[in-house]
């Protein structure tokens, strides 16, 4: 059924840095990669060399520029997949079943074998993290890796999802953040981890850490004391000369 | 949102087919043998025509019926059961109006409510939604209720009540813009929210994460038709409610009930596609649109 659980066991979820984030897009592509040859329908592409190529993702970075009141605007890269939400809105809307909220652990997947394709559970998500394959015709999300996480044929390091495994600046961070004493919750904890679009309600347990304040100086012109004017007045045969040229 | 044709006639046609079911169900008009059986016809092709052509928007059809296992908490399953089970009802109820000369008046009340019932299910599967404010709001079941019946008294011939319905149709619609259209503001949706970065600043989209379109922008960014959504709203207006309305004043034979039959079908189908695109989804926010 999809009635949501009233309690999970975990609550796994990734931690996302904004701070360190530089916005590669390698999560984006290893993501594709191992969710195209893994578990369910592939991600597809429509007319991936032509003019207008279109494909299914499920984790896209977006980058923003923030402008302060003062001071210059900095650019946050800010990638966005499954938030896996307590609150889903998804779950709950799907006619047949095929959206579901895990007891165990609470990651939100979809039973491909179920899903006629209706469109409603990406319709219910604010934050875009649904797509309907163009071609399966079922609609696709993150699994949070749910093939790898628990896959013990995968050396121990690896047993994380594909996009925090990749992460060249350490920008991703998995982990249960039901639990207060995890890393992930003690880093939230840290750093004032912060939900998306909070009025919704679907209670997020995927976390953002905001950019750290970027720090501040005097401002120094070291050139200054080098470009000071030498004379503003000529005196002596300078001085005569300057107000003979004026009298011409 | 993108007015897909297949959503937009399913829910103008199958709402005036279980419009004019309620009708009939009621016992208006009263009627029998041949004359019931071409009203029911009518009402049944509209009905379930409309729910076929619901079908042409699904990934996979072939499943169409495990959308009724989820009715506990879906809206989509909910309308599927009671469909099924206003079809069912005024099945038997038109079989004996039409072959036994028997009215059950109790079974047709019961057509009734369930086809009433089917419409407020349809209008909840987009009221529902927080993240389309325009929709999420009672006025959208209202909205779908009033032009469901309206259009159902109209095709049941009864033209003082149809008249009536007619102009409180047009009185919900415009209600229903003005509301809507200032209701995104008023939920505090904004590119800062959506990022959560609000507190550094003013956000702007600096770079999209995609040069093409996709499934999202597609499905939920639909702006194509807003440039022109004023003269839409009058025209709907006018065809939906007002020039029916007037021709329903008029003496009205068969011609003159034609003619605002088609004209509220027509006016209903503009209405009915401004209620898709003019719909904006928090999700566009991310995109720097609405």
């Amino acid at each position: 059924m999809t009635d949501l659980p009233t309690h999970t066991e975990k609550k796994l979820g990734l931690v996302i840095d904004l701070d360190t984030c530089v916005g590669c897009h390698a999560c984006v592509v290893s993501c594709k990669g191992w969710n195209t040859e893994n578990y369910g329908a592939p991600l597809s592409d429509m007319d991936a060399y032509g003019a207008e190529p279109v494909g299914t993702f499920l984790n896209r970075v977006h980058s923003y520029e923030v402008q302060p009141e003062q001071g210059f605007a900095q650019t946050v890269h800010f990638p966005k997949s499954c938030l896996h939400c307590e609150d889903a809105p998804c779950v709950t809307v799907c006619p047949t079943g095929a959206s579901y909220k895990r007891l165990e652990d609470g990651i939100v997947l979809v039973n491909e074998s179920d899903c006629i394709g209706c469109g409603l559970c990406a319709w219910a998500c604010p934050y875009g993290a649904r797509e309907l394959d163009q071609v399966e015709g079922v609609m696709k999300k993150c699994t949070l890796c749910v093939d790898r996480i628990y896959n013990n044929n995968l050396p121990e390091e690896d047993r994380v999802p594909a996009c925090v495994r990749t992460c060249p600046s350490g920008a991703r961070h998995f982990g249960d953040l039901g639990d207060p004493d995890s890393e992930v919750s003690q880093l939230v904890e840290a750093r004032g981890g912060m939900d998306l679009m909070p009025e919704q309600g679907t209670k997020p347990v995927n976390k953002y850490l905001p950019p750290r304040p970027k720090d501040t100086w005097e401002e120094v012109d070291i050139l200054a004391p080098l470009l000071t004017p030498v004379a503003a007045e000529p005196k002596g045969f300078l001085g005569w000369l300057d107000k003979a040229l004026e009298k011409l | 949102m993108h007015p897909a044709p297949s959503v937009i006639l399913f829910t103008v046609l199958s709402g005036l087919g279980f419009g004019l079911l309620t009708f009939l169900g009621l016992g208006v008009p009263d009627i029998s043998g041949w004359v019931a059986f071409v009203f029911f016809l009518i009402a049944f092709a509209l009905a379930v025509g409309g729910l076929l052509a619901s079908t042409f928007h699904l990934g996979n059809p072939q499943r169409a019926m495990k959308a009724f296992t989820q009715w506990r908490t879906s809206w989509l399953s909910r309308e599927g059961w009671l469909a099924v089970g206003a079809l069912v009802v005024m099945g038997v109820y038109a079989f004996c109006v039409i072959f036994l000369d028997q009215k059950i008046e109790p079974l047709g009340w019961v057509g009734a409510a369930l086809s009433v019932a089917t419409v407020y299910a349809t209008s909840m599967i987009y009221g529902q939604l927080k993240t389309i404010p325009r929709w999420n709001n009672p006025l959208t079941s209202l909205y779908f209720l009033s032009t469901s019946i309206a259009g159902g008294a109209l095709l049941a011939g009864q033209a003082r009540l149809a008249a009536l319905l007619l102009a409180l149709v047009g009185a919900v619609q415009v209600i229903t813009w003005i509301k809507g259209d200032t209701r995104f503001g008023e939920r505090g949706h904004s590119i800062e929210t959506a990022t959560g970065l609000g507190s550094i600043g003013k956000v702007r989209l600096f770079e999209a994460p995609h040069s093409g379109p996709n499934y999202l922008l597609k499905e939920f960014v639909f702006v194509v038709g807003r440039k022109h959504a004023l003269k839409l709203r009058i025209i709907a207006l006018v065809f939906m409610s007002i020039l029916p309305v007037l021709l329903l004043l008029l003496p009205v034979g068969h011609a003159i009930a034609a003619v605002a039959v088609l004209s509220h079908l027509f006016g209903t189908l503009v209405s009915r596609w401004l209620f898709f695109a003019e719909a904006e989804h928090v999700v566009g926010l991310y995109y720097g649109k609405r």
